[in-house]
């Protein structure tokens, strides 16, 4: 379904990633783990076309979109929820999810889909009127991903769901994560949190400076030493 | 909903401005003088140019300092239309409107009909200057929306300087001139003693000298006189077509227009890039385009503001200069960034303040200042903040104020 060759990006002097190649093949769950400054969420950003490569390509269901400009890719079905959040704070709930489907224009699809992410995320229903601003941190996650679902994605690009939540909101929105992808949304997942992120995924990446240096069977990395040592806290 | 529904809906505000207009011109404004008026119109294009920007700076979150730039260009494309067809169609430059328009002094207002001829004239010259600030603002805008934050605040900065120097090295108006000065040594016709003029300066090569010559208006042709708007001299020579009607509905157009978008789709777009460009663009927003949008509606009510502008006052280099964009930009971030009521009220603040304070003499702008520092130091949101005046939650929020207040009554003022 999508296919990274070879990609390599630059901040000015700095190359933030070297020859990463990656493929996520349709209804599995992927996930790109490793620490802090390895790269994850620049791929994720050159993937929905925010950031430029400067070189290898991006191939989605056979197109490539490697140069397409983020709202083209959006369209092809290739929906973010962007790092921190990014809910737009100054609006409502309700506003935000109706820019989640911003690209769409069929209005009754559109109200079932709402319908839909609102029973993922109950909590959001009570919360429709509230500025995004004044949610909580796990709330937040919740309509960042709630909005991402109502572009109606094929492939859903999850930037760090877990990051700054509490243990127990971590869990709930993992479960959702499978739901989502039960329902049959492919979903490349961005991961900090490797333990989680190996336990709901089907295939792994490991990216440390830049370079992939690890793949395979999510639960086989999960067992593997290496990633045990590095990623899971164990010995 | 049923389509007759939502068109009445969309309609209503249009209806609700044409009412309101037409009370004030034909109700209020006769109790009023002529200063009194004048505050009116002032107000009313201020809250045009306020309403416009917040499209820009308070929707989209982008920050152009160079808004008087379009009310130049506006004003003058729109001064310059009706100037010189007047002059090519009449020969003269008095007003040939309605009971709704302005008119000149040496027309009997009670001569006047429902429909004037120059009314015609009037609105075509206003659409006209609106587009033209509208082309503008897309050619300004398209290259310059690439950029973020200051650089853009940079490029708006320039535009509008370009606006005002280029209008400053435009020729005199024309002007009355005896006969025997346009047409040396040929008989002035039975009744004909004065006709209007265009002068011309030749330096002749011979003696270094420079000699004067006259163009009859009637021997040239349009676009020799419309680009003639008088230098930094000013261009006085408009007809004053512009009333409290006109002004009044305008305004009233701009905020109908403003609040419709900012609750359509479309706006939700604008409003997303203010909030996060980034996650904005995720979402699926072409934001280069959007922006660039924002920037061409805006301009275009800023050359509409231009155009009253031009048919009221005189349009004067300085008038649309930096100092004037800041106003606007004042306008816009006290009366809070988004807020198009809060711009609103702003823009009249802004507007009848100073005027008030004139009896201060030289101490009201030292006052005018003191007040916009209090201000952003206890509301740096602004007046309304992003609320409308209509909507609830401001209310309900002034009521905890109010209620916590009592309540506590040491809690002291913050909101």
């Amino acid at each position: 379904m999508l296919e990274v060759r070879s990609l390599a990006v630059k901040y000015g002097a700095i190359q933030a990633l070297h020859d990463v190649s990656l493929k996520v093949e349709k209804g599995e769950i992927v996930t790109l783990i490793g620490s802090n400054g390895a790269g994850k969420t620049t791929t994720l950003r050159t993937i929905s076309g925010l950031i430029r490569p400067a070189a290898g390509s991006i191939v989605y269901e056979g197109k490539d979109i490697t140069r397409l400009a983020p709202h083209e890719i959006v369209k092809l079905g290739l929906a973010q929820s962007p790092e921190g959040r990014g809910v737009f704070p100054q609006m409502t709930v309700e506003e935000n999810l109706s820019l989640g489907a911003y690209t769409r224009s069929d209005h009754a699809q559109i109200a079932k889909d709402r319908e839909h992410a609102l029973s993922l995320f109950p909590r959001l229903r009570e919360r429709l009127t509230q500025l995004a601003g004044t949610l909580s941190g796990g709330e937040q996650q919740m309509l960042a991903m709630a909005r991402a679902l109502l572009a109606k994605p094929k492939l859903l690009l999850l930037d760090e769901p877990s990051l700054g939540l509490a243990p127990q909101i971590v869990q709930t929105i993992f479960k959702i994560i499978r739901d989502i992808n039960a329902e049959g949304t492919t979903i490349l997942l961005v991961e900090q949190n490797a333990h989680m992120a190996l336990k709901v995924a089907h295939r792994a990446y490991v990216l440390e400076v830049g370079r992939i240096t690890m793949q395979g069977d999510a639960k086989e990395l999960a067992a593997s030493d290496d990633v045990r040592k590095a990623y899971l806290g164990g010995h | 909903m049923p389509t007759h529904v939502l068109v009445a809906r969309a309609a209503l505000p249009f209806l609700v401005s044409l009412l309101l207009a037409l009370l004030l011109h034909f109700g209020v404004a006769r109790f009023l003088d002529d200063y009194d008026r004048g505050l009116v119109m002032s107000v009313g294009i201020n809250i045009m140019l306020a309403v416009s920007l917040t499209m820009v700076n308070g929707f989209t979150g982008q920050f152009s300092i160079g808004h008087a730039g379009f009310l130049g260009v506006g004003g003058y494309v729109a001064g310059a239309v009706t100037y010189a067809t007047s002059l090519k169609l009449y020969g003269d430059l008095e007003t040939r409107g309605s009971m709704l328009s302005g008119t000149s002094l040496n027309v009997d207002p009670a001569t006047l009909s429902w429909f004037g001829q120059g009314d015609l004239l009037f609105v075509a010259s206003l659409l006209a200057g609106g587009c033209a600030a509208a082309l503008i603002g897309y050619v300004v805008g398209l290259p310059s929306l690439r950029l973020r934050g200051d650089y853009l605040a940079i490029v708006t900065l320039g535009f509008g300087e370009i606006v005002r120097v280029l209008i400053q090295r435009t020729d005199k108006t024309a002007a009355l001139q005896a006969w025997d000065r346009v047409h040396p040594g040929v008989p002035a016709p039975e009744g004909v003693s004065r006709v209007f003029a265009i002068e011309n300066s030749v330096l002749d090569p011979a003696t270094g000298l420079s000699q004067t010559t006259y163009t009859a208006v009637s021997d040239a042709n349009w676009f020799e006189i419309a680009p003639r708007v008088g230098g930094s001299l000013g261009f006085s020579a408009v007809p004053d077509y512009t009333s409290i009607f006109w002004v009044v509905l305008f305004a009233g157009v701009t905020i109908a227009v403003a609040s419709r978008i900012k609750r359509s789709t479309f706006g939700r777009a604008f409003l997303s890039i203010r909030e996060d460009e980034i996650a904005s663009e995720a979402m699926g927003v072409d934001t280069v385009r959007y922006k660039v949008r924002a920037f061409v509606i805006a301009a275009f009510f800023a050359g509409l503001a231009g155009g009253l502008f031009a048919h009221f006052k005189s349009m004067n280099p300085n008038e649309i200069g930096f100092a004037r964009s800041f106003d606007i930009v004042i306008m816009v971030v006290l009366g809070g960034l988004g807020s198009i009521s809060g711009a609103s009220i702003a823009a009249i603040i802004v507007t009848l303040l100073p005027e008030w304070l004139r009896g201060l003499d030289q101490y009201r702008m030292i006052i005018w200042a003191l007040a916009l520092i209090l201000m952003m130091i206890f509301r740096p949101q602004g007046l309304l903040g992003v609320r409308e005046i209509w909507d609830k939650a401001l209310w309900q929020g002034l009521v905890r104020f109010i209620k916590r207040e009592k309540s506590s009554p040491k809690a002291g003022g913050g909101a």
